[in-house]
């Protein structure tokens, strides 16, 4: 019996996204769970797996945009299918779904093709990196001319990813998905390549911020000495029990959480002419991912204590790079914190996580000359940096939320007393 | 029940051609001719023919010049017409005994008499042997051209000739005169021309090789031949012929001033019609235009079903060639296959000396579809072969998509571009640019290199030419 293989549904909000690799070939066998396809939506870069073994039949290419439940492919429960290792597939059996399934048959003669390709269109190739495979073919028998090649270059006409071919000894180890497809120019001066959803995602979201917003920022400046003080003198014993350092960041969630309290103003957001006051603490934490930035959510920041929050922190870290954060985990924040001080940024105004109120930036830390009870002292100095939605946040509540996390990062205790 | 699979009307390039590719095809064919030996028009007054005595009046003309060649007594050589025309006729007599030989391989059987269609599914060819009706699942008719006579002028095969006379001829003419500078004007003209009749071409058009050609291209022919000794009165309008008192004289009109040529022979070779005498088309209900050409769909189907017609007898240009292609496509379509024939990449050539050779747009046919251009051009004085040989007459043009750098076409005036064209062409089928021309071997030395050249001119790169 033919299984289809569907795009799976991702959330209320996503209705299709680009199939951006398959991670198999038409013809091999599949084991229920294997990851199949890697796929990217607007928000999040997710797999697709197998719900029983058998053997595959690929319908859609790797570059297609996808719809949720769209069916991608058809697994012959049960047939044995090709090791992946094994050289040329046999054709693949006819999947007896009530969709006729393509022939894979097509998909390799193409590739067979383009290695017979004229000179003009190697040379194009081997100078600006474009893999002729991806580029609709307008001469005889729909080989890639020269003309078709400058069309894809400047941008006139479409470009399909094209998957790795798989490296022969690379036996069971899945092909590496596809990356973008970078075009350098003709004089190679410049490049080009199709931003990634998620990145048009971003880019939407950063400009709706900006112009649907009456977004400032305020900034602060606060002595690390205590936090770093702290972390030397427990960390090691922190990093036993719980097998997670002790970073700034928990240090930072809290003091936000109290400061949250302290200040409701800063966990409210619009809808409308509606003010939404939120009673729930989950805090966003940008991590930076090859594929652009994401701001996974620490859930109810409140209720954790520091090891819980730290290893939410890592945890999400890890899986961001490895492109296996899930969508619902990107959903639901109420405030965000941003640190480019791992990148050694001394000062920024971070743009708002839309549709949040607020979002504070960490920094760089460093040490400065500052002056304490009439003295000039060299203290390890962070600036700090809160946007916020001017429209819902009074600047004294900004301020005031700013400065109230600042006492709680040079006096720790605080956050123990909530005082 | 049907003798056969397929009749086809017409043994010239398109009808033997059509039978022997159904024949391989496992196809049951006949093939009907009206004339004692096959081959068509190409075959015994056309192509071939003409190239024999092209042949043979080069070789007479290269010796002629060979004293820089070392050869010693070369100015007092003389000619034999007549055993250039046995010559000819050998040539002709070996070919048809080959497509005979051919026909027989592939159980292609050969009916003689004149082929008449009846009705779909029936031929009836009459001959002096009796009348025999074929019954057939398919007709294909392949009945070829005639050459077109001035209704003020009909050939008398005497002073007013055709071309079917031009190729025949016993003795020199002291003065020819040929109407029109197409192919078959400039290339019979040529022949007799080599052997020292005073050659006037009279065209009605403002230039030579018909409007295939860009002006550049015909303009270097025509002073290659002008070397050679052929006279051109261009835009020129032929009114009829005269008795004179030393003969004949051809008179024409240019401005409105009068215009007299005498001439012992008059060629007259301003194109060829389509050829259904005898076909018995009217009577069957076939459709034709109104140039008398059968009206043919996409699949060579006429408005009768199952019959079929190409070549010389359809739209297209009347040449060998396209009849062969769209023989081969018939065949294979009746034979559950998908024939295609490429009208983009049809060569043209004449076959003068220097030979002129074109295929696909010309750059004024370009720049009238308003595709913008890139043209390369070489002179074949700048390509070493050619001034080894002794050939620096002409040059090489190459017309490229200004964007794409997509091949649109070829044109060459050069020795040897009957043969170069084809480069062209294999390229041009492929949808292959001027840069994949420029980056393909071409051995050395060769006269094609200077088709490689003109490549590279298109993005100003030529090597051997500044």
């Amino acid at each position: 019996m033919a299984v289809e293989v569907k795009i799976p549904p991702m959330g209320e909000s996503i209705t299709g996204g680009l199939l951006a690799a398959w991670l198999v070939k038409s013809g091999d066998a599949v084991r229920k769970g294997q990851p199949l396809f890697s796929y990217e939506t607007d928000k999040v870069t997710s797999e697709g797996t197998a719900e029983v073994d058998g053997q595959i039949t690929l319908v859609v290419n790797a570059g297609t945009d996808v719809v949720v439940g769209q069916v991608v492919a058809s697994i012959e429960a049960g047939a044995a299918g090709n090791a992946p290792s094994a050289a040329p597939a046999p054709a693949a059996k006819p999947a007896a779904s009530s969709a006729p399934a393509p022939k894979a048959a097509p998909v390799a003669a193409k590739s067979g093709a383009a290695a017979e390709i004229s000179p003009a269109v190697r040379r194009l190739s081997e100078e600006t990196g474009l893999d002729p495979a991806g580029v609709e073919g307008t001469g005889k028998a729909g080989r890639v001319t020269k003309g078709d090649m400058l069309a894809a270059l400047s941008g006139q006409a479409p470009i399909r990813a094209v998957a790795p071919a798989a490296a022969p000894a690379a036996a069971s180890a899945p092909a590496a998905p596809a990356a973008a497809v970078v075009i350098p120019s003709r004089d190679g001066r410049t490049s080009r390549k199709r931003m990634s959803p998620l990145r048009r995602k971003i880019a939407e979201r950063l400009v709706q911020a900006k112009s649907e917003t009456a977004m400032l920022t305020t900034f602060n400046e606060v002595n690390m000495a205590p936090v770093m003080e702290l972390r030397k003198r427990h960390g090691e014993e922190f990093l036993k029990k719980y097998g997670i350092k002790l970073g700034f960041m928990s240090f930072f969630v809290k003091a936000a959480v109290q400061a949250m309290k302290e200040v409701p103003a800063i966990n409210a957001q619009l809808d409308g002419e509606d003010i939404i006051e939120n009673h729930f603490y989950d805090i966003g934490v940008a991590v930076g991912t090859d594929k652009g930035l994401m701001v996974p959510v620490v859930r109810d920041c409140d209720q954790l204590n520091f090891a819980g929050i730290e290893k939410a922190i890592g945890d999400f870290g890890k899986r961001a790079r490895d492109g296996k954060i899930q969508l619902p985990e990107l959903q639901g924040g109420v405030f965000t914190i941003s640190n480019g001080g791992i990148y050694g940024s001394m000062l920024s105004t971070p743009i708002l996580n839309h549709p949040q109120a607020a979002i504070m930036g960490l920094h760089n830390i460093v040490e400065r000359p500052v002056a304490e009870n009439g003295q000039v002292v060299i203290r390890p100095i962070m600036y700090l940096a809160l946007s916020y939605d001017h429209r819902l946040i009074d600047g004294k509540e900004a301020v005031t939320f700013l400065v109230k996390v600042r006492q709680y990062i040079e006096d720790p205790q605080r956050l123990l007393f909530g005082v | 029940m049907s003798q056969f699979d397929l009749v086809v009307i017409g043994s010239g390039p398109g009808g033997y051609v059509a039978a022997i590719k159904a024949g391989q095809l496992g196809l049951k064919v006949a093939l009907v001719e009206k004339d004692n030996s096959l081959g068509g028009t190409c075959l015994n007054v056309g192509c071939i023919p003409s190239k024999a005595l092209l042949h043979s009046t080069e070789v007479y003309q290269h010796a002629v010049h060979g004293k820089k060649h070392g050869l010693v007594g070369a100015e007092k050589l003389t000619f034999d017409v007549a055993a250039m025309l046995a010559n000819k006729d050998k040539v002709v007599a070996q070919l048809n005994m080959g497509v005979g030989a051919l026909l027989k391989k592939r159980n292609v059987e050969v009916v003689r008499g004149l082929g008449r269609l009846v009705k779909s599914g029936q031929v009836l060819v009459r001959s002096t042997a009796g009348d025999r009706t074929l019954e057939t699942k398919n007709i294909l008719i392949a009945t070829g051209s005639v050459p077109v006579e001035l209704p003020f002028m009909k050939f008398d095969g005497e002073t007013v000739i055709s071309s079917d006379h031009g190729i025949s001829l016993k003795a020199v003419p002291e003065k020819m005169v040929v109407v029109g500078a197409g192919a078959i004007g400039l290339e019979l003209g040529s022949v007799w021309a080599r052997l020292g009749s005073q050659v006037t071409v009279v065209e009605m058009l403002p230039g030579i090789g018909g409007p295939a050609y860009d002006t550049d291209v015909a303009k270097a022919a025509q002073n290659a031949f002008e070397k050679q000794g052929l006279k051109f009165e261009l835009g020129a309008k032929v009114t009829g012929v005269k008795k004179t008192a030393a003969g004949s004289a051809l008179t024409a009109e240019r401005d409105g001033k009068s215009l007299e040529f005498p001439a012992d022979k008059i060629l007259v070779a301003v194109g060829r019609k389509a050829n259904t005498t005898g076909l018995g088309a009217q009577e069957a209900g076939l459709k034709l235009d109104e140039r008398g050409r059968i009206v043919i769909d996409a699949h060579y189907q006429t408005n009768l079903p199952g019959v079929y017609a190409i070549g010389d007898v359809v739209t297209g240009p009347m040449l060998a060639h396209k009849a062969e292609e769209e023989g081969v496509a018939v065949a294979e379509n009746l034979a559950g296959k998908k024939g295609h024939v490429n009208y983009g990449v049809i060569p043209g050539v004449i076959y003068t000396d220097p030979e002129v050779a074109c295929v696909g747009l010309s750059e004024a046919e370009a720049k009238a579809k308003n595709i913008e251009v890139a043209i390369g051009k070489f002179q074949l004085a700048g390509n070493g072969r050619a001034i080894a040989s002794d050939c620096t007459s002409g040059f090489v043009k190459v017309i490229a998509c200004a964007k794409t750098d997509k091949l649109l076409g070829v044109q060459m005036v050069a020795k040897g571009a009957s043969e170069m064209i084809a480069a062209a062409c294999a390229h041009m089928e492929y949808g292959g640019s001027a840069e994949d021309v420029a980056r393909t071997c071409f051995a050395h030395p060769t006269v094609s290199e200077s088709f490689k050249e003109a490549a590279m001119a298109v993005s100003k790169s030529s090597i051997h030419s500044l």
